[in-house]
Order: C-alpha cells, then structure tokens, then sequence
C-alpha cells in the first residue's frame, strides 16, 4: 500500500509533466524535451533560496533576455518597426525579470511559501523565452527538426545547470509536514496528498480552461487546425508564447513539488520528462485524459520497480514503452499521410 | 576511358592510403583516426535510415554498446574467439532494432525518436546495473580480433581493419542507395500513398533501413570493443546517440559523405577543445559539452543543410557538368505482363458508398470499365470524384459496396496490393521527388517489376537487372516526350511536365489500368494533344484509362464513355454525345434552367 501511494504521488507528478508537453505539443508541434530541466531549476532555485543563496535562475534568465532582446531589436531594426520597440521591451526585458526582483527579495524574507510562490514564478518567463530564442526561427521546420532542437535545447540548459547550480543534489523542506495514519501499517504523509490535490486540481483547471475560456478556446483552435486558426486572426507566435508560459508555470510547480521527496540534480530534467513522455504517448501526445492513464500507469509501475530493483527503475520504466505503444498502435485505426520534406 | 581509370585508381589509392597512414602518422592521430572511423560507421547507418529515410534514432551509441558488450562478455569470460562476439552481436542489435522497429514505425516519425530515446537512456542503465558486465566498472582485458596469424593488437594494425570495414561500409551504401531499393528509400520521405503506388511497403524500407542501420553500429561497436580492449557504459550514453545525431547534422543528413566529414569535424573539434579549454577555463568537461551543444543549435537554426552543402555545390561547381551517361544495353527488356483481351470487364463497382461521420461523399455509385476503354469520370466540384478515385486506389476503405478488378474484390487489399495487381495512378497534386532526376523517378514505377533487393544491391549484383530497369524508363520518357531532361532534377521542370512525368512513372509499371488524376491540369495546348494521342496509342495497345478530369474539350474527344457524378451519386453514363444530352448533367453543370 506504502508503494501505491508513492506511486499514486509520482503518477500525479507525470500527469502535471504531461498536461504540458501534450498542451505544447499540440499548439506547436514541439516536443518539450527542456520541460524537466525548466522543473529542476525551480526545484535548485528554492534550494539555493532556502539556504540564503541567490537563485542561480536569475543568471539564466537573465542570459535569455539578453538574447531575447537582441533578437527583437534585430527583427525590429531590420524591419524598420520602431514603434513595436516598448511593446517588445517590456515584453521581453521588464515582464521576465518581474520574477527575479520578486526571487531576490524573498531569498531575505524568513517565508517558506513566499519561496515557493517565488520559485515557481522564477520558471514562468523561462518557457516564453526558450520559444522565442531558439524554437520560433525554426518554427515551420518538421517535428522532426523540432525534436532534435528541442533536444539540444536540453543539453545546453542542462549544461548551464552544471555550470551554475553545481553538480550538487539538493532536497528542499517539505511544504506540509507531517501524516496521517489512516490504518496501523498505512501512513500517508501530508507532501504526498498534497502532490495528488495539485495534479487532480490542475487537470480539473486545464479542462474546463481549454473547454470554457476564450484563451482556452484560442489554443484549442490553433491546436486542431493552425492554417484555420490563422486564417481567423490568431497569431501562431501568440499562442505558443501563452502555451509555453503555462506550462513553464507547469513546471515550476512540478520543481517544489517534487523537490522535498527526491533529491534533484542540475541533469535529472531529462528523465522526468521521457517518463512523462512514456505516459503521453499512450494518448499520441495530444489526448489529455489518456496522458492521466498513461501517468498513473508509469507513477504506479515506477514505485514497484523502485522496489524490487532500484538501480533498474528507470529501465524498467522505459521497458513499458512497448506495451504502450503496442496498445497505442491498436488505438489507431488509420494514420494520416503526413508529407515530410 | 578516363571512367575506367578512375574506377580502377580510387580503390587502389584508398588501399595504399590504408597501409601507408599508420606507418607515417604519430599513434595518437592513428587512434583519433580509429575513432573516426568508427564514428563514421555508425554515422553510415544513421543516415540511411534518419537522413535519407527520415526516421529519426536516437539509440545508435545503445546499439554499439550492446555490440561492444556482447563481444567483450563472449571473449573475456566465456573465452570465445571475437567473430562470434560480432555473429551474436549482430543477432541482439538488429533482433531488438527490429521488435523497436516494428512497433514503433507504424506510428509515424517522432515515435520512433522517443522510443530510441528511452531506449537509449535505458541500455546504459541495464550495463551499469547488470554484475555479469562489470557493473559500473566495465569488463576489460578483452582480447585483440586476430586475422589468420596477425592479431591486431595495436591502433596501427587495428586502424587497417577499421578503415577496411568503413570502406566496404561506404561502398555497400553507396551502392545500395544507387540500387532499384535504394531508390525507393530516396523517395520514402515522399510519404506512403506515393510508395504504395508502385507497389513499395514504406513502412517495412524503413523498418529495414533501421535494422541495416543497427547493423552498422554493430560493426562499430565491434571494432571499438577490441581497438580499445575495454568496455564501460558511459561512451554508449544517450549524450553518445545525440552526438551521433550531431555529426550527421554537422555533415549535410541527406549526402553519405557527411558521415566521414562529420564524424572528423566532431572529434577533431573536441580533441582541440580538450587541449585548449583547460587553458581558459578550470572546467573545461562543462564547458565543451556547452560549446558542442550550442554549436549544435547554431547549425539546426542557420545551416539546417549542414557544412556538407556548401561543400557539395562548391564541388559541382568546380568538377566539370557531366555529360548524360550512356545508358548499358540490357541484353532484354523487363518482363511485361499480358494484357486482358479487348472488351472484357476488368474493373467492376457495385454500390460504392463512402461516408464520413455524417456525410455521404459517395453514395451508391455502380460502374464497369473494359479492357481497352477510356472512360472519364467528371462532375462539378465537391462531387466526389476524389474520394472515389481513393475508394478505387485504395487509398480509402469503402463504407459499403464492393470494387472488384480483374473478377477479385479488392476491399481486403491494401493501395500497395492493388497497385501490384496492375493499377497505375497518377496524383492530382504531382507527387515527384525534386532530388532526383526525372529518369529515376520514372524508375521508380518499374519498381515492381525487377526482384533485386539489398544484399543485390548493395554489392553491386543487379546490373542486369538495373539496365533493363533504366532502359524502361527511358522508353516511357521517350513515350511521353521527354526523353531529353531525363537527367535533369525533377524539381526544376514546369508543373505540366512534372505532370508528364507522372505518367510516364505509371506506365512504367506496365499496368492493366491507368488511373489519371486530372492529367491535363497545367498543360498548355500542344501538351494537351500530345497527351491525347498518347492515350489513345495505350488504348490500341489495350492499356484501360481512367481519367478524372475537369477539362471539358479535353475529355470529350478522348474517352469512349463517361461516368457523370453529382453529390455523390453517379447522374449520368454513356457515350460522350449522349451525356452532353442528358438534361440532368446540363442541369448539374449549369444549373437547373439550363
């Protein structure tokens, strides 16, 4: 039972990862390979904010603003478009650093949720910046082209990670201390159900977002039709930037939750994503509710691996790729011509 | 004269180049050179099956190791000779690239990225786990390959192997891709209706493809496992698989060239950054996966084509053109198949009726087409005429009804089989491939009718077959008119030929029906009755045309019947005099008064 409950805590952790890559997936064709590692950093900056440290995430974004910047000043001068400077500005340099004032001044405050609110908030501007550095330029490229970008996009934060958190690990305090003992050899700790609340809320919140809202609405269209959707007036830029803010803000919330119950070091992003990967791909990267499946399925799995062999877990964990994908392949009934070039 | 020279010069030169580098260079650069190469190999293979037949792997380093492990466990403590490490070497990597292979390819692309990906994180795990492979250790004290007496036990004697097996690497795929089947795998990113319509399976190219390719990395890891004499999991890593990626990214994916030059690029650029970062900086191992990584970045958004293809049209430009080879003489031509007598009912539909969700796009639609016959299938816009010329291909499943050709049905069958039972299509959409040039894309609806495959192919053992095959093709563009741009890329002609070419690519397959997508969309006049008697040449050679057509004039002196349809439903059959009578085609066509 102690198994089924970690387990029940991971699958919800994967179901968060999920929801993001199939809502980035879905609008953009990109395979978020850098979801994790966006994860890892919030998780390292509250790390590094609960010993008195400043964040190191702070350098990071402030490296992508810099690119970010120059790259709109480039496009900007060489269209002769001065008067969308402020506008870009104050998207690309004043919104993204909002957070780091907010990160700085709670690094002093003795406040462990103001920390974790100011974590979280640190991941946001980290996924609308990594699209418009590196993933708009080749946004009309295949899935394919996107995949291998995506995965070099990893390497180099992963990279930057090492460069600036250190190789050390680091477990952050628990939000919620404490258990409850619902039976004599059952024990289930606050952090645990807290991480289940999380995901079933969000999942509930993404539902009835992409179903009722206007924006929801918006990512739903250029989701299941781009040409459409642009016909209509909603710009593809728009809306990957707003999908890749969700789900950094996604990601955030995965680092702190994640954070007090494994230690995370600046390279585990890319495993926490591919297992995330294994429970989207049941749903082919686009179903939400066969993405929750799936991450039960993994989260579940994981936990009785972890078990019976720890160093095989993750090995184990990819083993299930094959009876997802063999169901997966009995899911669909016709594939369409996709035209590659 | 001067082709025989050079045939005979450059194996030559290659070998005395082979011999003669490790007695010249200093050891250091003769195992820089070993990792190249083996490096290439690997590469070799990743372009087949990712550049060329693009299906993305990220598991090629999982399989060198599983090479590498195999031979090193088989000759370390079972005490077996190194070529049974490569046999059953060779059996683990492409048994489990075929079972990845199978499940995953028929999902489409990225599937089989993510899957090696996980694959590739996996692998590493399960060596640095497993005790029998040294753990995290590894296994050393493997022993050197020996060949008759000589035991090639160092990096100047082992660097003549490894050159020698990516020489023949070279050469095989090489040759394969010049081959009947290698064809077909340049055309694979054409998508799979075109590969079915002459009759190839895109999905078993490419699972083979990704099999030969784990074959490749076979060899190297092989050769690793016993140039080096130790074997730990951390060079197989999944960063190992994206460095591949990298290197043949780095080269131009679609050229094999890329391999050698990409594969150099990387290892000399990375030896140099271990000499001078530790210089600069006190953590060089950071700092140089960065640099390889935004390098990476840099050449995927500015030079998606690589180094190599600034290389290669710089090349074209200095060699001088080539003059348009002489095609060999076969000593016959491919075999043809004999044609239905004249007047008997070759394609038969009863009721076909096709509906999605709601919508009837074909309702209740019944024909007969003779051997010998053209016969056009017309209809305003939005009548259906698209979907059933896909019912008829193939292409889609009917709701209800049956098609039958040649007295069988054909609605257990898959396009691929229909197209092999003698149905030739054109596309509405031209659907050639711009690389190549327009006689190969013509070989390619002869695909069907010659038997070479890979092992034939790639060792150069189809040239027989290869002449009759071209020479096939050069009838059919001679046919169509064309003879005189057969070398030219089939990118660079005007839409109403690359029409033409289309044509001349289906009656390559010497087919019993050919099916016409709105042949003359885009031909000027001349082109149009150049067209026409062409079809009406196939037609007293007993050929069956089915033309899907808009243009009025053009169909109604060409076809013997017409088949009139509207909202789905067929309105109107006969002779073309007849039809243009009928009160509720003009009615269809301009409106109810008319």
């Amino acid at each position: 039972m102690i198994l089924l409950t970690d387990g029940l805590a991971w699958s919800a952790i994967y179901l968060i990862i999920g929801l993001g890559l199939v809502l980035i997936f879905s609008v953009t064709r990109v395979i978020f390979v850098p979801f994790g590692s966006i994860a890892v950093f919030s998780a390292l900056s509250l790390g590094a904010m609960e010993s008195g440290h400043l964040p190191a995430m702070i350098n990071l974004l402030g490296l992508f603003v810099a690119v970010a910047v120059l790259m709109e000043l480039w496009s900007i001068g060489r269209q002769r478009a001065w008067g969308r400077l402020p506008g870009s500005l104050l998207r690309w340099l004043v919104v993204p650093l909002l957070p780091c004032l907010l990160a700085v001044w709670a690094t002093g405050q003795d406040s462990e949720a103001l920390r974790v609110v100011a974590a979280i908030l640190l991941a946001v501007p980290l996924g609308p910046l990594i699209e418009r550095v590196a993933l708009r330029p080749v946004a009309h490229a295949s899935v394919l082209s996107l995949l291998i970008v995506s995965l070099v996009l990893d390497l180099i934060l992963a990279g930057l990670g090492l460069l600036w958190f250190g190789p050390e690990g680091i477990r952050t305090k628990a939000s919620l201390n404490g258990s409850i003992a619902v039976s004599s050899n059952l024990v289930i700790n606050y952090q645990t159900l807290l991480t289940i609340a999380v995901a079933l809320v969000l999942a509930v919140l993404f539902y009835v977002g992409l179903q009722r809202t206007r924006m929801g609405k918006v990512l739903h269209a250029t989701a299941s039709n781009p040409v459409g959707a642009r016909l209509v007036g909603i710009r593809p830029a728009f809306t990957a930037t707003i999908a890749h803010g969700i789900s950094a803000l996604l990601a955030g919330i995965v680092g702190v939750l994640v954070s007090p119950v494994a230690t995370i070091y600046y390279d585990s992003g890319l495993i926490l994503t591919l297992k995330a990967f294994v429970a989207a791909i049941i749903g082919g990267l686009v179903s939400y509710p066969l993405t929750a499946v799936g991450a039960l399925l993994v989260g579940v799995a994981e936990s009785y691996a972890s078990f019976w062999n720890s160093g095989l877990k993750d090995a184990i964990v990819f083993g299930l790729l094959i009876p997802i994908l063999v169901i997966r392949s009995g899911l669909v009934v016709h594939h369409e011509e996709e035209s590659e070039e | 004269m001067k082709q025989r020279i050079w045939k005979y010069a450059m194996p030559l030169l290659m070998l005395l180049l082979i011999v003669a580098v490790p007695q010249i260079l200093g050891s250091f650069h003769v195992a820089l050179l070993n990792d190249i190469g083996i490096a290439a190999l690997v590469v070799i293979g990743l372009i087949l099956v990712s550049g060329i037949g693009g299906a993305l792997s990220f598991g090629q380093a999982a399989f060198v190791g599983i090479a590498a492990y195999t031979t090193a466990w088989l000759s370390t403590t079972q005490g077996l000779s190194p070529w049974a490490g490569l046999v059953l070497g060779l059996v683990l990597t492409c048994g489990s690239a075929w079972l990845i292979g199978g499940i995953t390819m028929r999902l489409g692309g990225h599937y089989l990225a993510l899957s090696t990906i996980a694959w590739g994180l996996a692998v590493p795990l399960v060596f640095a786990n497993t005790h029998a492979l040294g753990s995290h250790t590894g296994i050393d004290g493997i022993p050197p390959i020996s060949l008759g007496p000589w035991a090639l036990d160092a990096s100047r004697t082992v660097f003549v192997l490894i050159w020698l097996v990516v020489l023949g690497g070279a050469w095989f795929a090489y040759n394969l891709l010049g081959s009947r089947v290698g064809r077909t795998i340049r055309a694979l990113r054409g998508g799979k209706i075109l590969m079915a319509s002459f009759g190839s399976d895109a999905f078993r190219l490419r699972l083979t493809l990704f099999v030969l390719a784990s074959a490749y990395a076979t060899l190297a890891g092989w050769l690793y496992a016993h140039a080096n004499r130790f074997v730990s999991h951390t060079p197989f890593s999944l960063h190992a698989s994206i460095d591949y990626v990298f290197m043949m990214v780095v080269g131009g994916m679609s050229q094999l060239g890329s391999a050698l030059l990409g594969s150099a690029l990387y290892i000399g650029l990375n030896n140099f950054l271990q000499d001078v970062l530790p210089l600069v900086t006190d953590r060089g191992a950071q700092v140089n996966s960065l640099v390889f990584a935004l390098l990476f970045l840099l050449i995927l958004l500015r030079m998606p084509g690589g180094i190599g293809r600034p290389l290669s049209r710089l090349w074209t430009r200095l060699r001088p053109r080539a003059k348009a080879p002489v095609l060999p003489a076969p000593s016959r031509q491919l075999e043809q198949r004999s044609m239905p007598e004249r007047g008997r009912s070759i394609l038969n539909v009863q009721n076909a009726t096709k509906r999605f969700g709601g919508l009837v796009a074909v309702n209740g639609v019944s024909f007969e087409l003779k051997a010998g016959e053209i016969v056009g299938l017309i209809g305003p816009n939005g009548a259906g005429k698209s979907t059933m010329f896909n019912l008829l291909t193939g292409t889609l499943p009917l709701s209800d009804g049956t098609v039958s050709f040649m007295d069988e049905p054909t609605s257990g069958l898959t396009q691929r089989q229909i197209a092999l039972r003698g149905v030739a299509r054109t596309f509405q959409h031209v659907k050639l491939r711009p690389a190549m040039t327009v006689l190969e894309n013509v070989a390619l609806g002869a695909h069907a009718r010659g038997h070479c495959g890979l092992w034939r192919g790639g060792l150069r053992m189809d040239r027989e077959e290869e002449a009759r095959i071209m020479a096939e093709a050069m009838r059919q563009l001679k046919r169509v008119g064309l003879a005189d741009q057969a070398y030219e890329l089939a990118g660079s002609l005007a839409l109403g030929t690359q029409r033409l070419v289309e044509i001349a690519r289906s009656l390559a397959s010497d087919p019993v029906l050919i099916m016409l997508d709105e042949p003359a969309a885009g031909l000027r006049l001349l082109e149009k009755q150049a067209l026409a008697s062409l079809l009406d040449t196939l037609r007293s050679e007993g050929v069956t045309v089915l033309i899907v057509e808009h243009d009025m004039e053009f169909v109604m002196s060409l076809v013997d019947r017409l088949v009139v349809m509207n909202f789905g439903s067929k309105i109107s059959e006969g002779r073309p005099d007849e039809v243009r009578a009928d009160p509720q085609v003009q009615a269809a066509y301009l409106g109810s008064d008319a």
